[in-house]
C-alpha cells in the first residue's frame, strides 16, 4: 500500500497528508479533513453528488485521486458558504424549498454556481441542461431551475442597479 | 465501491512516462483525466499495479494549427476542446460533439486522448477522428508512430496502441472550404452515451457531392464507417432520395449489437434515422451557406 | 369526531397554517452542514462490506475466508451460522392477509442464496476499502441450482420450489369482489380489455442505505445510528431479533437523504451489521455502495395485469375485472410484507369511479429476484394505470372525449360518504371540482387544436389524463391487525423552555418532506409563539414519544393532528399559570407572539418568558395548588375511517418523435386535493417531486434481469433515472377539502405525484398514436417499445 504526501490547498488553507494511492478526493475530504458536506452517491461519476471545484473548475470529487492534487487548490460547500460567495443562491433555494432531503444540494448548489459563473442569465432550459448531470431524486428539479433562475435575475438586476449613480 | 489498491505516480514529462512505464511494467496503466479508468476501478474491473498520471504533463496539451492541419494534444480536455476556436473554425465537428459529451464536470477533466484510447464504441469523438480521417501519434520506447483513426479502433475498448505506447497528438487536415461536418446522436437522457449516432464529413457543391465520410458510433464494436452509403453520395447532388438511398444502403454495413436500450433491429433503425437527419442537416447548413456567400 | 379548524379563528399573528413558511433544515443543508449517517463517525469504528452472490439461486456449499483474513486490516469474517448465534430470523406475513406465507429469513443465509445480490459473507475492516479487498478474497463455492425468474410460471408444475417446506411458490392470493360482474359483462353495450405490464423499479434514494450500529458491551446497551423511516419499529426488531429489551436499544436518525419507502424494511445486511456490532462489541458501520443497492434494496411494482371494463350505451361503466399478477423475490420483506401492493392494487383500481360490479384477483407469487417490497405510492402507479388506460380503451370505444368520459362517471363530489365497489371508504373526495380546476389550467380545446394542427405536419403530440385516489393516514387494519408491530398512532411533546422557547418531540421522522417544516408551524400556531421559537426534536426513539415515523403519507395528518393537540393543550396548561399570576380568568388571556395577552384587547399583560422565570425559578410564588405542567404530549389515531382518502387528477402533454421512439414532456400539470394544506410550498415540491418519479418509471427506469435471473442493471449508466434536461415544468393545483377526522383537517399529499403520472404519460402516448394506430401499455415506454408499436422494429425474443 503506497502513500503519498500531498499539499493541497482547501477552501484556502493549505493542508500537507499522507494518503493512499487509491483514495478518492471526496474520501479524503470527508476522511481526512472532516469535510462532510460533499457527498458521495455512487461512487462512478454518473449522480453529481460529488460535485465541487478544483482549480477553479467543477469535477466529479469521485473521479478525482487525491494523491493527483498536490499543489493544487479544493473548494467545497463549506469553502464557498463560509466566503458567502453563492449566499444568495442558497437563500433562493431556502426560499423556494429548492431542498428536500439536502443530499444532492451541496453539489447542486456547487454546478449552479458554476453556470452563473460563466453565464449570467441562463435561460431554463440552459439551466436544465447545466444541472442534467446532478441526479436529485426528491425535488423533480423545478424548484431548483426556479432558483437558479431567481438567483441570475436578481444578480444581473442588481449589478444594473449597482451602474446607476 | 473503491478501487483495488495500486501506486500512484506522476509524470512530469513524455520521458518520464515512458520511464515510469518500463519501470512498472505491463500492469500500469496510464492515467489522464480517469473519468473512465477510475470509474472502471471503482466496479473493480480491473486491478492495475500501478497508474502513470499523465495528466500534468504540458507538453500533451493544447491545440495548433499550421499548415493547414490542427493538432490536439491527447491530454485536451473536452472543455478546452469545445472552446477552441482553431476548433471552431477548422474542425466545426469537433466543436458540434463536445457538449454532447458527459457533462460539465466530466469535460473539464476527460480528455480527447482517453476518450480515444479508452475506444468506446459509444464515444463520440472516436467516430469524429474516424470521420475526419485523423492520424493518431503515438510514442513510445521505440520511438513515435502514426496511425490512421481508421485503423486505431480494434474492438470494444480495444486500438492499435500497445500496452507501451503514450496517445500524444491527434492530427486533423483542416476544413475544407466547401466541407460541412455534422454529429447527430440520439440519446434518452442530455449527456449519456449514444444510443445511434453518426459523424458526418461531405465535400461539394449544390451540383455534386465530391467526398463523403459516414462514420457510425454506438452501432458496433468500434466506429464503423458506412462506405457503401457515402460512395452512392459521391457524383450526384445532396437531395432527399440521396438521403433515403443512402440510408437504406447503411443498415446493410452495420451489425450492431442489443443492449439495454433495445436489440439489434432497433439500433439499425436508428442508424438510418440518424444518418438521414445529419445529411438533412448538411443540407440545410450547404444551403445556408450558398445563400450567405451570394449575399 | 371534532369540528374542522376555522382558518378564519385562526388567522392572526402566529397563523402559520396554509402559509408557505420556509422550513428550519434547509440553512444547515443548503451548507453542506446536516448529519447524515455517513457523516457520524466514532471511535473504534470498523466497516462492513458483503460478499454478494453472483447467482439467481445457489447452494452455499463452503466459505473459506482464509485469503480474506490475510489481508492486512482485515479484522473478522462473518457467515449466516456466526451471525445465527446471535440474532434470530424472522418471517413477514400479516394475519390478515389470510393464508399469506413466507420463509424464514436470516441476516446472512444459511444454506441457500436465494437471488442475485443476496448478502452471503460479511468482512469486517478498518476502512471500506479494506472490507472490499477482504470480499474479493473470499471463496464461496456455490453450487448453482434452477433459478424461478418468470413471473409467469412460478406456479407452474415442474417449476422448482423455492422453499419446498412452503409447498409451492404462492405467497398470497386474494380475490375482492362485489355485485355481478359476470352479468354486468353480459349485458354490456362495449367491453375493452388490455394487458398492461408495470416494470420492476427501485428508489435509488441519492443517500444509500447506511447503518452504524454502536454496541456497548459494558452497558449492554445498543445505538444504531440508522438511516430509517421508522426508528421505533427499528428499535423493537433490532431488540427482538437480537433478543434484548427494546429499552437497552435507541435508533437515532438524525437527516435521511431521500426515502422513498426504501428505508422503512429490515434489510438482513443492516440486521447482520447490528449483530455484528454486538458480537465485537465496537461500532460498525455499513453504507451500501450503489453497485449493492441496485440488487439489495427493495424493488417494486413489478406487475402484469389483465384488465377488462364494460360500459353500457350512455357510456357508464358498469364493470371491471382485473387479474393481477406479480413476482417478489424469494422472501416477503419483513414487517410489512410483499403482498401488501398486490392488495392495494385491487382494493384501488376503480377508485374514482362510479359503478357497481368489481371482480379484482392479485396473485403475489416468489421468484428468485431482488425481494419486492413498498415503495413510494404503493400499488397506486399501477392501480391507476390499469384504471386510466381501461378509461380512455372505453371512451375510445365509445367515440367519446376522454373527458367527457370521466366526468360521466367520477364519482359525485356530494355523494359521500361512500363505500367503493373495492370496499374502500371515502370520506370526502372532490374528483368533480377537481377535474374542472384542472380544465381551467390546461385550456383543452386550445391544445387539442395544436394537436391537430401539428398532425397536419407529421408531428405527433398527446394529451393525457389520470384522475386518481391517494390513500393517506393509514389506521390499524393496514398493518396492526395483521400483527406487525407497526404503529399507526403517533405522539408530539410540547414544551416550553425557560426562555420561552418551545421544543415539541416528535414520532414522526423527517426525510426532506418538511416534517420538522409543519410540525413547527402547527405548533407555534397552537402555542401562540412565532415560528422561529420552536424547535423541533425528530428522529431519536430515547427522545420522541413513540410513533410510526413517516410512510403512507401519515406526517402532516397523523403527526400533525398529535403536534396540534400538545400545542393547544400546552398554551392551555400556560393561560392557566398566567390566569393565576394576573388574577385573570384564562378564558379572558390569549399567548400571541410570544406574550401572554389580554383577548379583547391584545393589550401585552406579560412575555412568556417571565411566566417560564416564574415557574422554573420562583415556582414558590405561585399557589401551591397550581398546576404547572408546561410540557404536554398528545397522541393521535385515526377511528373513524381506516384511511384518509385523497384525491386528485393530472394532465401531461407530450410529443412522440414516430422515428425514434423518444418522448418529449412538453408540459404536466396536477389538481390535487390533501385536505388542509399546511404549507403550500412544501405540498408543491412534495407533489413535483412524485411526478417526476412517477415519470422515471413511465420512461426510464427498470430493473431488467436475464431470463436466468440475473439482475442486468448495475450501474447508474444503466438504470435510468429521471434527469432536470428531461423533465418537464409541472403546474400545481388544489381543492382543500379536509377530513373531519381530526381538527387540523390534513391528508397526505406525498404520493398523489407519483400516483398519477404514469397512468397520465401513458394515455398521452396514446393518444399521441392514435392517428397511427398503435399503443403502448407496458412500462418503460422507452423507444424501443414505442417503435414496436409503431410497427417500425420487431418485438424482442
Ligand atoms: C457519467 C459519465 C458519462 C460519460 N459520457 C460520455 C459520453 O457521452 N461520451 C463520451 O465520449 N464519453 C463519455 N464519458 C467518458 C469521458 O468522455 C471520459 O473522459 C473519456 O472516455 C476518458 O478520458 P479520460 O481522459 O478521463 O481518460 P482516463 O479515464 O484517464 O483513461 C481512459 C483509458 O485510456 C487510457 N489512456 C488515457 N490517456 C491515454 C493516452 N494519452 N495514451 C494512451 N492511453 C491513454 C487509460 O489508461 C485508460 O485505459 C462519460 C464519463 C462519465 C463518468
Ligand atoms: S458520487 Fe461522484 S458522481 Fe456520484
Ligand atoms: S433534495 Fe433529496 S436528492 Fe435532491
Amino acid at each position: 500500500m503506497t502513500t503519498h504526501s500531498i499539499t493541497v490547498t482547501v477552501n484556502g488553507e493549505s493542508v500537507r497528508r499522507a494518503v493512499q494511492a487509491r483514495l478518492h478526493l471526496i474520501d479524503f475530504l470527508r476522511g481526512d479533513l472532516g469535510l462532510m458536506g460533499s457527498h458521495v452517491a455512487c461512487e462512478h461519476g454518473v449522480c453529481g453528488a460529488c460535485t465541487v471545484r478544483v482549480d477553479g473548475a467543477i469535477v466529479r470529487g469521485c473521479l478525482v485521486l487525491a494523491a493527483s492534487l498536490d499543489g493544487a487548490s479544493v473548494e467545497t460547500i463549506e469553502g464557498v458558504s463560509d466566503r458567502g460567495e453563492i449566499r444568495d443562491l442558497q437563500d433562493a433555494f431556502i426560499a423556494r424549498n429548492a431542498a428536500q432531503c439536502g443530499f444532492c444540494t451541496p453539489g447542486m448548489l456547487m454546478c449552479a454556481a458554476d453556470l452563473l459563473g460563466s453565464n449570467a442569465q441562463p435561460t431554463r432550459a440552459e439551466i436544465r441542461e447545466h444541472i442534467s448531470g446532478n441526479y436529485c431524486r426528491c425535488t423533480g428539479y423545478q424548484a431548483i431551475v426556479d432558483a437558479i433562475e431567481t438567483t441570475a435575475l436578481k444578480r444581473v438586476s442588481s449589478d444594473a442597479g449597482g451602474a446607476k449613480p | 465501491m473503491k478501487a483495488p489498491d495500486f501506486i500512484y505516480c506522476r509524470a512530469e514529462s513524455l520521458a518520464d512516462a515512458l520511464r515510469l512505464k518500463a519501470e512498472h511494467g505491463d500492469q500500469a496503466r496510464w492515467l489522464a483525466g480517469g473519468q473512465s479508468l477510475l470509474a472502471a476501478l471503482a466496479f473493480r474491473l480491473s486491478e492495475p499495479t500501478a497508474l502513470i498520471d499523465i495528466s500534468r504533463i504540458d507538453a500533451l496539451r493544447g491545440i495548433t494549427f499550421d499548415a493547414g492541419v490542427v493538432r490536439i494534444g491527447a491530454g485536451t480536455t473536452h472543455t478546452a476542446l469545445g472552446v477552441s476556436d482553431i476548433i471552431r473554425r477548422h474542425v466545426p465537428l469537433l466543436a458540434e460533439a463536445v457538449p454532447l459529451i458527459a457533462h460539465a464536470a466530466i469535460r473539464n477533466r476527460g480528455t480527447i486522448g482517453g476518450s480515444l484510447a479508452f475506444a468506446d464504441p459509444a464515444a463520440e469523438l472516436p467516430a469524429c477522428c474516424v470521420a475526419l480521417e485523423a492520424t493518431l501519434i503515438a510514442v513510445g520506447p521505440k520511438g513515435e508512430r502514426r496511425i490512421a483513426a481508421n485503423a486505431f479502433f480494434e474492438g470494444v475498448y480495444a486500438t492499435a496502441l500497445r500496452d507501451d505506447e503514450l496517445l500524444t497528438w491527434i492530427e486533423i487536415v483542416a476544413a475544407q472550404a466547401d466541407e460541412q461536418q455534422t454529429l447527430v446522436e440520439l440519446t434518452r437522457r442530455s449527456g449519456d452515451y449514444a444510443m445511434a449516432g453518426v459523424a458526418a464529413v461531405l465535400r461539394g457543391d449544390a451540383a455534386e457531392i465530391t467526398h463523403a465520410r459516414l462514420v457510425f458510433f454506438a452501432l458496433g464494436d468500434r466506429p464503423v464507417a458506412a462506405a457503401k452509403a457515402a460512395a452512392l453520395l459521391v457524383g450526384k447532388p445532396l437531395d432527399e432520395a440521396q438521403v433515403a438511398l443512402a440510408a437504406t444502403a447503411s443498415a446493410q454495413e452495420i451489425d450492431p449489437a442489443g443492449d439495454l436500450n433495445g436489440g439489434p433491429e432497433m439500433k439499425t433503425h436508428l442508424a438510418q434515422v440518424v444518418l438521414s437527419r445529419a445529411l438533412r442537416q448538411i443540407m440545410t447548413q450547404a444551403k445556408a451557406k450558398a445563400e450567405r456567400t451570394a449575399a | 369526531m371534532s369540528a374542522i379548524i376555522d382558518p378564519a379563528a385562526l388567522d392572526r399573528p402566529n397563523s402559520y397554517i396554509g402559509k408557505s413558511v420556509p422550513r428550519p433544515n434547509l440553512p444547515k443543508l443548503v451548507e453542506g452542514r446536516g448529519q447524515y449517517v455517513d457523516d457520524v463517525v466514532l471511535p473504534r469504528m470498523v466497516h462492513v462490506a458483503f460478499v454478494r452472490c453472483p447467482h439467481a439461486h445457489a447452494l452455499i456449499k463452503r466459505i473459506d475466508a482464509k485469503d480474506a483474513l490475510a489481508v492486512p486490516g482485515v479484522l473478522r469474517v462473518f457467515t449466516g451460522q456466526d451471525l445465527a448465534v446471535v440474532c434470530d430470523p424472522w418471517v413477514a406475513v400479516l394475519v390478515h392477509l389470510a393464508g399469506m406465507k413466507s420463509a424464514p429469513q436470516y441476516p446472512l443465509p444459511l444454506v441457500r442464496a436465494t437471488w442475485h445480490g443476496e448478502a452471503v459473507v460479511a468482512v469486517v475492516a478498518d476502512t471500506r476499502a479494506l472490507a472490499e479487498d477482504g470480499v474479493s478474497r473470499v471463496l464461496v463455492d456455490y453450487d448453482p441450482l434452477p433459478a424461478v425468474a418468470d413471473m409467469e410460471t412460478a406456479l407452474a408444475p415442474g417449476t422448482p420450489l423455492i422453499h419446498p417446506e412452503l409447498g409451492d411458490n404462492l405467497c398470497f392470493q386474494r380475490i375482492n369482489e362485489s355485485g355481478d360482474v359476470a352479468a354486468a359483462f353480459k349485458a354490456a353495450h362495449k367491453i375493452v380489455e388490455a394487458t398492461f405490464h408495470t416494470g420492476r423499479h427501485t428508489g435509488v434514494t441519492l443517500e444509500p442505505r447506511s447503518i452504524l450500529a454502536d454496541y456497548n458491551k459494558g452497558s449492554g446497551k445498543l445505538v444504531v445510528h440508522h438511516s430509517t423511516q421508522a426508528p421505533h419499529m427499528m428499535q423493537g426488531v433490532f431488540a427482538k431479533q437480537l433478543r434484548m429489551a427494546e429499552g437497552d436499544v435507541r435508533v437515532i436518525c438524525v437527516d435521511v437523504g431521500g426515502s422513498f419507502g426504501i428505508k422503512v424494511h429490515v434489510y438482513p445486511d443492516e440486521v447482520a451489521t447490528v449483530a455484528i456490532a454486538k458480537l465485537m462489541g465496537r461500532p460498525v458501520k455499513f453504507i451500501a455502495d450503489r453497485l449493492e443497492s441496485f440488487g439489495s434494496d427493495i424493488h417494486a411494482r413489478d406487475h402484469r395485469i389483465h384488465g377488462k371494463m364494460a360500459v353500457d350505451a350512455e357510456g357508464r361503466i358498469t364493470a371491471i375485472d382485473i387479474d393481477d399478477l406479480t413476482g417478489i423475490g424469494p422472501y416477503s420483506v419483513y414487517p410489512r410484507t410483499s403482498a401488501i401492493e398486490g392488495n392495494q392494487v385491487i382494493n384501488l383500481v376503480g377508485g374514482p369511479y362510479d359503478f357497481a360490479n368489481y371482480r379484482a384477483k392479485t396473485t403475489v407469487v416468489l421468484q428468485n429476484k431482488t425481494p419486492t417490497c413498498q415503495y413510494r405510492a404503493v400499488g397506486h402507479p399501477i392501480a391507476v394505470t390499469v384504471t386510466e388506460g381501461l378509461v380512455d380503451l372505453a371512451a375510445e370505444a365509445l367515440g367519446m372525449d376522454p373527458i367527457t368520459f370521466r366526468l360521466k362517471n367520477l364519482m359525485r363530489d356530494d355523494s359521500y360518504p361512500r363505500t367503493s365497489p373495492a370496499g374502500m371508504k371515502f370520506e370526502g373526495l372532490s374528483h368533480i371540482k377537481s377535474l374542472g380546476r384542472l380544465m381551467d389550467m390546461i385550456d383543452y380545446p386550445a391544445l387539442r387544436a395544436e394537436q391537430d394542427a401539428a398532425r397536419a405536419k407529421g408531428i405527433y403530440r398527446g394529451i393525457g389524463f389520470a384522475a386518481f385516489i391517494e390513500l393517506t393516514n393509514p389506521s390499524p387494519f393496514m398493518y396492526g391487525i395483521g400483527g406487525a408491530r407497526i404503529s399507526a398512532q403517533d405522539g408530539c411533546s410540547v414544551r416550553i423552555d425557560p426562555d420561552g422557547s418551545v421544543v415539541a418531540a416528535t414520532g414522526v421522522t423527517e426525510q426532506g418532506q418538511g416534517t420538522e417544516g409543519i410540525i413547527r408551524q402547527i405548533v407555534a400556531e397552537a402555542v401562540g409563539v412565532a415560528v422561529g421559537a420552536v424547535r423541533v426534536i425528530t428522529g431519536d426513539t430515547q427522545n420522541t414519544p413513540y410513533g410510526g415515523g413517516t410512510w403512507a403519507c401519515r406526517g402532516a395528518g397523523i403527526g400533525g393532528e398529535a403536534a396540534l393537540q400538545a400545542g393547544l393543550a400546552t398554551r392551555a396548561a400556560a393561560l392557566e399559570v398566567a390566569s393565576a399570576m394576573l388574577q385573570a380568568h384564562a378564558d379572558t388571556l390569549d399567548i400571541v407572539d410570544g406574550n401572554i395577552v389580554d383577548r379583547a384587547t391584545a393589550i401585552i399583560r406579560m412575555p412568556l418568558s417571565e411566566l417560564t422565570r416564574i415557574v422554573y425559578f420562583r415556582g414558590d410564588t405561585l399557589p401551591p395548588g397550581l398546576p404547572r405542567e408546561l410540557m404536554q404530549t398528545r397522541h393521535f389515531i385515526t377511528k373513524e375511517y381506516p384511511f384518509a382518502f385523497t384525491n386528485g387528477i393530472q394532465a401531461c402533454w407530450l410529443e412522440v418523435d414516430v422515428e425514434t421512439g423518444l418522448i418529449k414532456l412538453l408540459k404536466h400539470w396536477v389538481v390535487e386535493d390533501c385536505g388542509r394544506i399546511i404549507n403550500p410550498l412544501l405540498v408543491d415540491e412534495q407533489v413535483r417531486g412524485g411526478v417526476v418519479q412517477g415519470i422515471g418509471g413511465a420512461l426510464y427506469e427498470h430493473c431488467a434481469y436475464s431470463p436466468e435471473g440475473q439482475l442486468l442493471v448495475g450501474s447508474m449508466a444503466d438504470y435510468l433515472v429521471p434527469m432536470a434536461a428531461e423533465m418537464p415544468d409541472i403546474e400545481v393545483g388544489h381543492i382543500e377539502t379536509p377530513t373531519r377526522e381530526s381538527l387540523l383537517g390534513a391528508k397526505g399529499a406525498g404520493e398523489a405525484g407519483t400516483a398519477g403520472a404514469p397512468a397520465a404519460i401513458m394515455n398521452a402516448i396514446n393518444d399521441a398514436l392514435r392517428p397511427l394506430d398503435a399503443q403502448v401499455l407496458a412500462q418503460p415506454f422507452s423507444p424501443e417499445r414505442i417503435l414496436q408499436a409503431l410497427g417500425k422494429v420487431p418485438m424482442r425474443g
